[in-house]
């Protein structure tokens, strides 16, 4: 990075206090294809000058994926112990990249004692839009080209979030096309539930060959997701279709940060 | 006609009442007695809200909109259902004191609008159900099949349906009865009513009194036992939403979809690993992490299980049904409400101590649909009554995770990931924040 990620201990050993913590998540930090995702949205938050850490090696999965498996010991043990950290660090608002870290920290946190403002990075991209922090000045690269957004479960239905990452799409000059599932009725991409880390159990065809094979019906140039399991699964339907040539699988924030020039 | 309802009917009428009354209360007194087998659950908390989701969820229908034609046919048999049942009140009373249309007089042309409604409502609720049997037996719409729909779900479906023409039948053909027969000025037959859809089976019909008599009668006679009948049928059917769906709506989920709950009896025991001096807060001993059989759901589960229809709208919506998994949502709600209710049936026949060597797990819902769902929470959006058959995936999930160690190969190793790493991959932590440099 051509810029400084500071993080918590060394913010708190400099005296200073983040107005954001930006909590990476496991995809976001060890994933070669979301590391990506990672870097652009640090760039967004230093481009317009939020100032923000992130937990470094203190940062630990949160939990969603042993929850989720049924494992509940685990989940809290991870859970509590992320509180912890958090409290001792007097954090306040969070800026998740990934929407299982940021459903399990903003609904299943505060109940174990753990109580935050906590954002998806497409509604912090959003609020920057509104308020003229971002202006989309690269947006000639998106134009006329066809996107379609594929909702991802854990941001959509479970917390309600359909509007943020459209918005963000219709400040550029491309053309938003809507798949026949999308917001309420919008097909899983086939990972959310632990499904990411196991084999899908036998059928006709994978989840993620049946929502690709509906994104690209459409022909768009470009699908976008806000979810870095969602682009795992999107990207391998696109090869299974041998299309990676003509359609990118980009996330919201690739977007946002090849429009204002950052990438 | 000197004496058109002697004693003697009106006596068997209130035999026929009580039998009905009562048999039904002790088939619903079981059921409830069922859901109560359930783990305790508090959801005494928000009752606004609450209310709310059960005047606009179950009374308002407002999660049916969404498919247009079943919304407006179920519609017609809802508002029908619910208000043809308010000459239900007359024709009780009718029946107990030997009366004729006993509320005609004191209310006048309020009472020939309220008749004519009566007759319009019939007549949809009539189209509705030929409409319902149709897209169900000739046209197939492809959410009422499926491995769980065998054939006491088909056949039950069109049972309600039948039974539903029949009645309606019954009631259109005992006004046009009456009617002629108030035309005739027969004695006891007072004028009353106004019958627009009826009027069009006068002509079908005899013209002689007696027969006309003896078909109003009849008519009559089949209407109130068909009810009777109909009632005492529903505690053992699907349709026991039209009851079920208001306090399952009342007691369903206030919170985001995408929040499962924490289990107090696991924070209880990470905390006092955490902390020596944590006093654990009171929970009932849960006996079991999780759920192996449905009485280690909790009561709302079961409640949720009895309030199904299985209409089929969470499996049609299912990514993993979609794509050909064994997992269907609906299939959970049935298992779930035939397991509790044969657990019941064995507390009724060998005492509530008895235990038969089966469980919802394995028995009734195998391993490989848990593990093929991906949590989307596309079955809680799809169902109209906000029932949640995702929290009985987690329970059984749990189970089989925290007693049995029984996940996949690939979710142990994942488990362990996080275990050792802090990740569920294999990363070595340290490396987290390697993207920065």
């Amino acid at each position: 990075m051509e810029f400084k990620v500071p993080t918590m201990a060394q913010m708190i050993a400099d005296g200073e206090t983040p107005e954001i913590l930006f909590w990476v998540g496991c995809a976001g930090s060890f994933d070669e294809r979301a590391q990506k995702i990672t870097k652009d949205i640090a760039k967004i938050l230093h481009h317009v000058g939020l100032k923000f850490a992130i937990l470094g090696t203190e940062e630990s999965c949160t939990g969603d994926p042993a929850k989720r498996a049924g494992n509940e010991f685990l989940f809290q043990m991870q859970a509590m112990a992320n509180i912890e950290l958090l409290n001792a660090y007097e954090i306040k608002k969070i800026v998740t990249g990934c929407p299982h870290c940021f459903n399990t920290i903003k609904n299943e946190y505060p109940e174990l004692g753990g109580n935050y403002e906590v954002i998806h990075h497409t509604q912090l991209i959003q609020g920057l839009i509104d308020e003229g922090k971002l202006k989309a000045s690269n947006g000639e690269y998106f134009k006329g080209k066809k996107i379609t957004y594929h909702d991802p479960c854990y941001l959509g239905r479970a917390n309600g979030v359909y509007e943020a990452p459209r918005e963000i799409l219709q400040q550029l000059d491309a053309d938003l096309v809507e798949m026949k599932r999308c917001k309420t009725t919008g097909l899983c991409c086939g990972a959310g539930g632990a499904q990411m880390f196991k084999e899908p159990e036998k059928g006709d065809k994978d989840i993620n060959v049946e929502r690709v094979e509906e994104a690209l019906s459409l022909n768009p140039n470009i699908i976008a997701a806000g979810c870095p399991f969602c682009m795992t699964m999107l990207s391998d339907g696109v090869k299974h279709f041998e299309k990676e040539n003509e359609v990118q699988v980009l996330d919201l924030a690739e977007i946002t940060a090849k429009a204002n020039g950052l990438s | 006609m000197q004496i058109r309802c002697p004693m003697i009917l009106q006596f068997l009428f209130l035999v026929l009442l009580i039998a009905a009354a009562g048999l039904f209360a002790k088939n619903i007194a079981k059921i409830r007695r069922n859901i109560l087998l359930g783990r305790d659950l508090d959801l005494s908390d928000q009752k606004g809200l609450r209310w709310m989701n059960l005047l606009t969820i179950a009374m308002g229908q407002s999660k049916m909109a969404t498919k247009p034609i079943p919304f407006l046919m179920h519609l017609c048999l809802y508002v029908g259902f619910v208000i043809i049942n308010i000459e239900l009140i007359e024709i009780v009373i009718d029946g107990l004191a030997g009366s004729h249309r006993v509320f005609a007089p004191m209310m006048g042309s309020l009472y020939n609008f309220l008749i004519a409604s009566f007759e319009w409502l019939a007549f949809l609720v009539l189209l509705a159900c030929v409409v319902f049997i149709s897209r169900r037996n000739l046209i197939k719409i492809k959410r009422f099949s499926g491995t769980e729909m065998t054939k006491w779900p088909k056949s039950d479906a069109n049972y309600i349906l039948v039974i539903e023409i029949l009645l309606m039948s019954a009631f259109l053909l005992m006004n046009a009865a009456d009617a002629k027969l108030q035309f005739a000025n027969v004695d006891h037959y007072i004028k009353a009513g106004s019958f627009p859809v009826s009027a069009f089976l006068q002509n079908i019909l005899p013209n002689d009194v007696a027969s006309l008599i003896a078909i109003e009668r009849t008519c009559w006679w089949f209407h109130i036992i068909g009810i009777f009948a109909f009632l005492n049928y529903v505690p053992y059917s699907k349709h026991l939403h039209i009851l079920f769906a208001f306090p399952a709506s009342y007691y369903g989920s206030l919170h985001a979809k995408g929040k499962i709950n924490n289990m107090q009896s696991v924070s209880n025991e990470v905390k006092a690993m955490l902390d020596p001096t944590f006093v654990p807060i009171q929970t009932e001993n849960p006996g079991r992490f999780g759920a192996k059989d449905a009485t280690d759901l909790n009561w709302k589960n079961l409640l949720d299980s009895y309030a199904c229809t299985e209409c089929g709208r969470c499996t049609s919506m299912c990514p993993a049904n979609q794509t050909g998994k064994l997992l269907s949502p609906r299939k959970i709600m049935m298992d779930t409400r035939d397991r509790i209710t044969e657990i019941g049936k064995n507390i009724d026949l060998h005492g509530k101590d008895f235990k038969d060597d089966k469980s919802l797990l394995d028995q009734y819902v195998s391993r490989e649909e848990l593990w093929a769902c991906t949590t989307c929470n596309a079955c809680t959006e799809a169902c109209p009554i906000n029932l949640d058959p995702l929290s009985i995936i987690i329970e059984l999930r749990r189970y089989l995770v925290m007693e049995e160690s029984a996940a996949t190969a690939s979710l142990n190793t994942m488990q362990s990931n996080i275990e050792t790493n802090g990740t569920p991959w294999k990363f070595a932590n340290s490396e987290r924040a390697n993207w920065t440099n």
